[in-house]
C-alpha cells in the first residue's frame, strides 16, 4: 500500500511522533498526505488512515515538544500525532479538515478505488449475491407468498427494494392502502420464511394510527398474513420500541396497531432505544476505554453507565422472542420500529441468524446483510456518516448488529463459518467508502448512482480472501444437529468486545492467538495432505523404477548408468524434495508438486 | 468405621431422593452418607452417580414443602445441588449429619488420612520437590548462596520450612537475630533467582520497626548482602503506605530509607485477606443472581471488587518482575505477614519471569516452593469458601486469586503454558477439599507433626501419571524461553469464567469446541509424522537404488 509513490502528494511532513495511546511509548516518522489518505511511515512499517474513516480532528494547544493532533476513527482507532512545527501541524488539520467532508457521492473513494479489475470482473462481483435466488431458497413464491411487481418503479415505497414478497391473499388495494397507513409507505413485506413452519417473518414500519385512526386495507394486510400460516390463529406483531416512545409517536399521527381493530393479533413491545441514545451511548463507552490508566473499577462502572452492553442484550433478547415465536410456536411476526429501518432491520437479521444455520455462513451473512440491510433501506449514507450531513442522524445501529452477531459467536463457537475477522473486515468496509455496497441510504439512490457500473463490490473481494476469514473451529454437523440455535441471555454473557472497540491497541490483547495458531495449523495440515500425496506417487513410481532396473540390470546396465548421468537424475531428485519441502515449510505453494514428482518419475522410467 | 462418625451419621440411608444439578438431567435414587461422603446411586448401571466429599460442603439450607424436604447443598467448589427427600424427619436427620460432617474439626479425622490410592503410584508426590533438590539447580547457577539449617526444628520460625536458602556470607547467628526483627520469625530468605541477570527475590514478613524506628543491623546486613556493589535493590511493599504506617503501632513497620538507603521502597495496595474473602462472597452472589438485568450484573461485578484484585496483585507482580528483568534490581517482597499477599507477588512474578514455572512439573514446584514450603496458611484460608454463613475468621481465596492471576496470564499467551485451564481448576478444588494430603495443614512444620507423607497420598502422586497429565497438558504449548508481559488494563482481564460461571452455564459448546482443537493439533501432528517417515523411506531407498550408484 505505496500509495504515496504514485498518488499526488498534497503534503509531506517530517519528524513526527506517533505516541501510543495508553502508554508512553512513541515513534518518529513522516507524515504524507494523499488526496484518499493519511499515511505515517517510520523506518520499518508504515500506518495509512483512509479519510473516510477519520471521524473527527482535533488540534491541541502547543506543548514544548510539538504540536499534538488527535484523531479519531470510526473503526475506534486513536491516532496521537505530535508535530514538530505548529505551521506544519495546522497545515495537516486545515487539510485533513477539507478532505475528510465530502459533500456529494463522487467524491468517495469507491468512485476512483481500482483494484486493477476489468469491466466482466467487476460484473461478476457485483452477481455474487442474488436475492431472488435467496428467497428461492427459502422457498418462495410458493403457494401463500408471491412476488409483487407493485414497487418494479419505487412509486409505494422509494426506501424498499423493487422486488417484494407479500401473501398471495394480498391485493394491489390492499398493499397500495396498508403501505398509505404505514410511516415512510413501508407496508409489511416478507423477509424470512421458516419453510419448516411456513411461519414467515415480516417488516414494516409504524403504522400511522394517531390516538384512533385505522385502515382496513392494513387490517387487511395482516389478515392475509397471519392467514398464510395455517399452523397459527394468531400473528405475532413485535414493536422493538420502548412503549413509552410509542406511545409519545401517536401525538405526532403515528404509533403502533390497536389490538382491537386487527383480528388475531399479538401484540408486544421489546423495548430498543432509538438511534440516538445508541449514538450516545457508545460515545460513553469510548470516553470509557479511551482512558489512559483506567481502573478496574470506573471501568465497570463506566461499562454499566453506557448501557451498551444493555442495548446489546435488548437487541439479543428480541432476536430470541422472534426465533421462538417462529420456531417453536411455528407462528408467523410482524416486526417494526418507527420507520423499520433501524431496530427492525437488528432483529430481523438477528432472527433469521438464529433460525438458519445458512446465514452463518460466509455466503449466507453476505447474503444476510444484503437482505435485510442493504436493500430493505437501512440508511447506512446516514448512520454512517458517508457524507457531510446531519450529526443526528450518525449512529452504530449496524456495528450493533455486528456485536450481536459476535457476542453468539462466543456462546456458539462451532456454529459460524466465519470468525471475528470477517466481522471486523465488514465493519472496516461499511465506514471505508471503499466499494460501493454500502453508498447510499436505499437501493433506489444505488442505481442512480450506478454503482454496480462505477464500484466494485465488497463481497467479491472479501469472497476471494475467504481463507483469511474462516473459523478453525466451525462443524458443518454442528450446525446440522442445532439448525435453531437458542443463545442464553443472561448478563454475563454479555461480554466488552476487546477486538472491536480496541482493534488497533495491541497491547490489549492476547499476545499469542489461538485463532491465529489454529488456522495456521489447519492450513500447514492442507499443506502437508498434499505433500503425503506427492510423497507417495514418488514413493509408488520409485518402487517401480527399482522393480524394473532390477530387472534390466544385467543387459543394460552400462547404459541405464550413462542415461542417469544424462538427465541428472540424484540432483534433480534432490531438487524436487527441496521443492516439496519448500511447499511444505513456505507459506505459499510455488508449484504443483504431484506434478514436478511425475514428470521426475516419467524421465526415471525412460531409463 | 470409626465412631465418630457413627455418632453424627443419624440416617445412613434414604431411598426415593431427588437429586437436581445444574445442566444435568434429574436423578432419583438412594442417598447415603458415609464418614466422608454424601453418595447418591441410583443403581442403575448407566446414570451417573454423585460422590460428594463432606468437606466440600460450605453450606446447606433446608425448607419443607409439606413434608418434602428440600435441601440445598452449596460447595467450596462453588457447585449448588438440590436434594429432595419425602419425610420431615428423614430430612432434618439428614440435613443435620451433613452439617456435622462437614464441619469436623479435627484434621486427623479429614478424608485424606482414611483415602487408600485405587491407582499404582509411579512416583510419590512427597519426594517429587523437595528443597534440597531445588538447591541444587540453584546451585548450577550461582554460588553466592547456601542451604541454612537454622530451621530445622522449626523453633526460629514456625512457618518456614526446616530448609531456607541464604546469602553465603550471612551465618545463622546472624538469622536469628534477624528472625527476632521480622515479623513471625519470617526472616528474609531467598524466593527467586533470576539466571539471565543474576538478580534475585526474597520475600519476608514485615520488619518489626514499631512506633519508636527499632532498627537491626543484621537485617540491614542480610538484605544488603544481596547487592552487587554499587547497586540498588527494591523494596517491594504490598501494602498502602498508611496501611503500613498503621502497622507501626502493632510493633509492625516498614524499612526507613536512612537505614537501608541501597533500597527503594515501593507500596502497593493488595487487600488484607478477610477483605479478599468478603470479595468473594459477592462475587459468587453476582454470579448466582438470576434476575436479568445488564446494569444490576455491572453493578454487582464491580461492587465485588474481585477483577480490581485481580488486576492489583498482577500489576505488582509486574513491577516485581520488571524491577529483577528490565531494571537489573534485586526484589524484597513483603506485606504484614508475609504469607498472603507477598506470595501471590513472587509466585506470579516467576511464572512471568521463568519459563520453568509454566511447564506441569514446573508449576507443582513453584506451588510447592512459593506456597506450601513458604507457610501459606491452607487450611485456614480455604476452610470455608464463599458459601460460608459464619463469620470469616482467617478463611480467605488468597491461592484462588492466584489461580486467577495465573488464568489470566494464560489467557493472554495460550501457547506459552504446558498446562491448561483445567489444571489450574483442579488446584482450586483440591486446596478447598480433596482426597489428597497435600494442602492440608498451614505450614511445614504442621505437615510434619501430622506425618502426611507417611499417612497420606500426594496430590502430584495422582497428577503425574500419563492418563492424568494428559488432560491437564495445553495441546498448544509450544515452549518459549521470552519473559512474558501481560496486559493489567482492565479490557485485557475477564472474568474466569471456568471457576465462577461454570455451574451457571452449560460449558457443552465451549469443551466441543475445545475438543476440535484438539483433534486439529493431533490431525496435524500425525500428518507431519507421516511425512516426516516418507521422506525418511525415500531417503532410504534413494541409497538403496543400485541405479543412483555412481562408480
Amino acid at each position: 500500500q505505496k500509495y504515496y509513490h504514485y498518488v499526488h502528494l498534497f503534503l509531506q511532513v517530517e519528524q513526527v511522533r506517533l505516541l501510543d495511546r495508553f502508554s508512553n511509548k512513541s515513534i518518529h516518522g513522516t507524515l504524507y498526505l494523499t488526496a484518499t489518505h493519511l499515511i505515517f511511515v517510520e523506518s520499518n512499517s508504515n500506518n495509512s488512515i483512509l479519510h473516510h474513516h477519520i471521524a473527527s480532528v482535533e488540534k491541541l494547544s502547543l506543548t514544548t515538544s510539538g504540536c499534538p493532533l488527535v484523531i479519531q476513527c470510526r473503526n475506534f482507532r486513536v491516532v496521537n500525532f505530535v508535530i514538530q512545527r505548529e505551521r506544519d501541524c495546522h497545515d495537516v488539520y486545515s487539510s485533513l479538515l477539507r478532505l475528510l467532508r465530502p459533500v456529494c457521492y463522487d467524491e468517495l473513494y469507491a468512485f476512483s478505488y481500482n483494484p486493477k479489475q476489468n469491466d466482466q470482473q467487476r460484473e461478476e462481483g457485483w452477481q455474487l449475491i442474488d436475492l431472488g435466488a435467496e428467497f428461492e431458497r427459502m422457498g418462495v413464491p410458493c403457494d401463500q407468498w408471491q412476488l409483487t411487481d407493485v414497487n418494479r418503479d419505487y412509486k409505494v415505497c422509494e426506501t424498499y427494494p423493487r422486488d417484494l414478497y407479500v401473501p398471495v391473499t394480498a391485493s394491489k388495494p390492499i398493499i397500495v392502502g396498508s403501505s398509505k397507513f404505514r410511516s415512510k409507505g413501508r407496508f409489511p413485506v416478507l423477509t424470512y420464511f421458516y419453510q419448516e413452519k411456513k411461519a414467515a417473518v415480516c417488516r414494516c414500519s409504524q403504522p400511522l394510527s394517531g390516538f384512533s385512526a385505522r385502515c382496513l386495507e392494513d387490517e387487511s394486510m395482516l389478515q392475509a398474513i397471519s392467514k398464510a400460516n395455517h399452523n397459527s390463529r394468531f400473528l405475532y406483531v413485535m414493536d422493538t420500541r420502548p412503549k413509552l416512545n410509542a406511545l409519545a409517536n401517536r401525538a405526532a399521527g403515528k404509533g403502533y396497531e390497536n389490538e382491537d381493530n386487527y383480528s388475531n393479533i399479538r401484540f408486544q413491545f421489546v423495548g430498543i432505544e432509538n438511534i440516538h441514545v445508541m449514538r450516545s451511548s457508545l460515545q460513553k463507552l469510548l470516553e470509557v476505554t479511551g482512558t489512559r490508566s483506567l481502573s478496574m473499577s470506573d471501568y465497570l462502572v463506566g461499562l454499566e453507565s453506557s448501557g451498551w452492553l444493555r442495548h446489546i442484550k435488548a437487541v439479543v433478547d428480541a432476536a430470541v422472542f422472534l426465533t421462538r415465536a417462529v420456531t417453536v410456536e411455528g407462528a408467523s411476526v410482524l416486526v417494526h420500529c418507527s420507520d423499520g429501518w433501524d431496530r427492525t432491520a437488528q432483529v430481523c437479521a438477528l432472527g433469521a441468524l438464529l433460525m438458519d444455520p445458512y446465514y452463518r455462513t460466509i455466503k449466507g451473512f453476505m447474503v444476510l446483510i444484503e437482505k435485510d440491510w442493504i436493500s430493505f433501506g437501512h440508511k447506512f449514507a446516514d448512520r454512517c456518516d458517508q457524507l457531510d450531513g446531519d450529526p443526528k442522524e450518525v449512529s452504530p445501529i449496524f456495528t450493533q448488529f455486528l456485536e450481536c452477531v459476535w457476542q453468539l459467536t462466543e456462546q456458539f463457537p462451532q456454529a459460524f463459518e466465519f470468525s471475528e475477522w470477517f466481522l471486523l473486515q465488514i465493519h472496516e468496509h461499511v465506514h471505508s467508502c471503499q466499494y460501493g455496497n454500502f453508498l447510499g441510504n436505499n437501493q433506489r439512490q444505488r442505481e442512480e448512482l450506478q454503482l454496480r457500473e462505477r464500484t466494485h463490490s465488497l463481497w467479491a473481494f472479501l469472497m476471494s480472501e475467504k481463507q483469511n476469514h474462516l473459523n478453525p473451529f466451525y462443524s458443518p454437523a454442528y450446525s446440522e444437529a442445532h439448525p435453531v440455535l437458542e443463545p442464553s441471555t443472561l448478563p454475563y454473557h454479555f461480554k466488552f468486545w476487546r477486538s472491536m472497540y480496541h482493534q488497533f491497541d495491541r497491547s490489549m490483547h492476547p499476545r499469542q492467538s489461538i485463532l491465529k495458531t489454529i488456522l495456521t495449523l489447519k492450513e500447514n495440515s492442507r499443506k502437508a495432505e498434499s505433500t503425503l500425496q506427492a510423497l507417495e506417487s514418488v514413493s509408488t513410481l520409485l518402487h517401480i523404477v527399482i522393480f524394473l532396473s532390477f530387472k534390466l540390470e544385467p543387459t543394460e546396465s552400462t547404459d541405464t548408468e550413462r542415461t542417469v548421468e544424462g538427465s541428472s537424475g540424484t540432483e534433480s531428485r534432490k531438487q524436487s524434495y527441496g521443492e516439496l519441502e519448500g511447499t511444505y515449510n513456505s507459506d505459499l505453494v510455488k508449484e504443483e508438486p504431484a506434478v514436478v514428482s511425475l514428470e521426475f518419475g516419467v524421465a526415471r522410467m525412460t531409463c | 468405621m470409626i465412631m465418630e462418625f457413627a455418632e453424627l451419621i443419624k440416617t445412613p440411608r434414604v431411598d426415593g431422593v431427588v437429586l437436581h444439578r445444574p445442566f444435568m438431567p434429574t436423578v432419583e435414587g438412594t442417598l447415603c452418607l458415609t464418614g466422608h461422603h454424601l453418595i447418591l446411586s441410583s443403581r442403575q448401571d448407566n446414570t451417573e452417580e454423585l460422590w460428594l466429599l463432606h468437606s466440600n460442603i460450605d453450606s446447606i439450607e433446608k425448607r419443607f414443602v409439606g413434608s418434602l424436604g428440600h435441601i440445598t447443598v452449596k460447595c467450596k467448589d462453588l457447585r449448588m445441588i438440590q436434594l429432595e427427600i419425602t419425610g420431615m424427619e428423614e430430612c432434618l436427620n439428614i440435613a443435620s449429619s451433613i452439617e456435622a460432617l462437614s464441619t469436623l474439626d479435627s484434621v486427623s479425622l479429614m478424608y485424606p488420612f482414611f483415602y487408600r490410592p485405587m491407582f499404582e503410584v509411579i512416583e510419590d508426590g512427597w519426594n517429587s520437590f523437595l528443597p534440597q533438590n531445588a538447591f541444587k539447580d540453584l546451585e548450577s547457577m550461582t554460588d553466592e548462596w547456601r542451604l541454612s539449617e537454622v530451621n530445622k526444628d522449626f523453633s526460629l520460625c514456625p512457618s518456614y520450612p526446616p530448609l531456607v536458602a541464604v546469602p553465603k556470607d550471612v551465618d545463622d547467628e546472624t538469622l536469628k537475630k534477624v528472625a527476632t526483627f521480622r515479623h513471625g520469625g519470617r526472616f528474609p530468605v531467598l524466593s527467586y533467582y533470576h539466571k539471565k541477570n543474576g538478580m534475585v527475590m526474597m520475600r519476608a514478613g514485615q520488619p518489626l520497626t514499631g512506633t519508636n524506628g527499632r532498627r537491626c543491623k543484621e537485617d540491614e546486613k542480610l538484605i544488603n548482602a544481596t547487592l552487587r556493589p554499587g547497586k540498588r535493590g527494591y523494596i517491594i511493599d504490598t501494602r498502602a503506605i498508611n496501611v503500613a504506617q498503621q502497622a507501626k503501632a502493632r510493633g509492625g513497620g516498614f524499612e526507613l530509607e536512612a537505614n537501608y538507603p541501597q533500597w527503594r521502597r515501593i507500596h502497593k495496595a493488595i487487600e488484607r485477606y478477610n477483605v479478599l474473602q468478603e470479595s468473594l462472597i459477592k462475587l459468587v452472589e453476582a454470579c448466582n443472581d438470576q434476575s436479568h438485568s445488564m446494569d444490576r450484573w455491572l453493578s454487582k461485578l464491580e461492587a465485588s471488587n474481585w477483577q480490581t484484585n485481580v488486576k492489583e496483585i498482577l500489576t505488582t507482580a509486574c513491577l516485581a518482575a520488571q524491577c529483577i528483568d528490565r531494571e537489573g534490581a534485586s526484589v524484597l517482597v513483603h506485606g504484614t505477614e508475609g504469607t498472603d499477599s507477598t506470595l501471590q507477588v513472587t509466585s506470579l512474578a516467576q511464572i512471568i519471569l521463568d519459563p520453568g514455572c509454566r511447564t506441569i512439573k514446573g508449576f507443582q514446584s513453584l506451588v510447592e516452593r512459593e506456597w506450601l514450603q513458604a507457610g501459606h496458611p491452607f487450611q485456614q484460608r480455604c476452610a470455608q469458601s464463599a458459601f460460608s454463613n459464619s463469620k470469616p475468621r482467617y478463611e480467605a481465596p488468597v491461592f484462588l486469586l492466584f489461580l486467577d492471576c495465573v488464568w489470566q496470564i494464560l489467557r493472554q499467551f495460550p501457547c506459552s503454558f504446558e498446562f491448561n485451564e483445567s489444571f489450574l481448576v483442579l488446584l482450586f478444588e483440591h486446596a478447598y477439599a480433596s482426597q489428597f494430603g497435600t494442602f492440608l495443614g498451614n505450614s511445614a512444620a504442621e505437615r510434619a507433626r501430622l506425618c502426611l507423607p507417611e499417612k497420606t497420598v500426594s496430590l502430584w502422586s495422582w497428577v503425574n501419571r500419563p492418563q492424568e497429565l494428559e488432560r491437564l497438558t495445553n495441546p498448544l504449548y509450544e515452549p518459549n524461553s521470552l519473559v512474558i508481559w501481560p496486559s493489567v488494563a482492565p479490557q485485557s482481564l475477564l472474568l474466569w469464567e471456568g471457576v465462577f460461571l461454570r455451574w451457571n452455564r452449560s460449558s457443552k459448546c465451549l469443551d466441543e469446541a475445545y475438543e476440535e482443537m484438539v483433534h486439529i493439533i493431533e490431525y496435524n501432528k500425525e500428518l507431519q509424522t507421516k511425512v516426516n517417515s516418507l521422506r525418511r523411506q525415500l531417503a532410504q531407498l534413494e541409497t538403496e537404488d543400485p541405479l543412483l550408484h555412481t562408480p
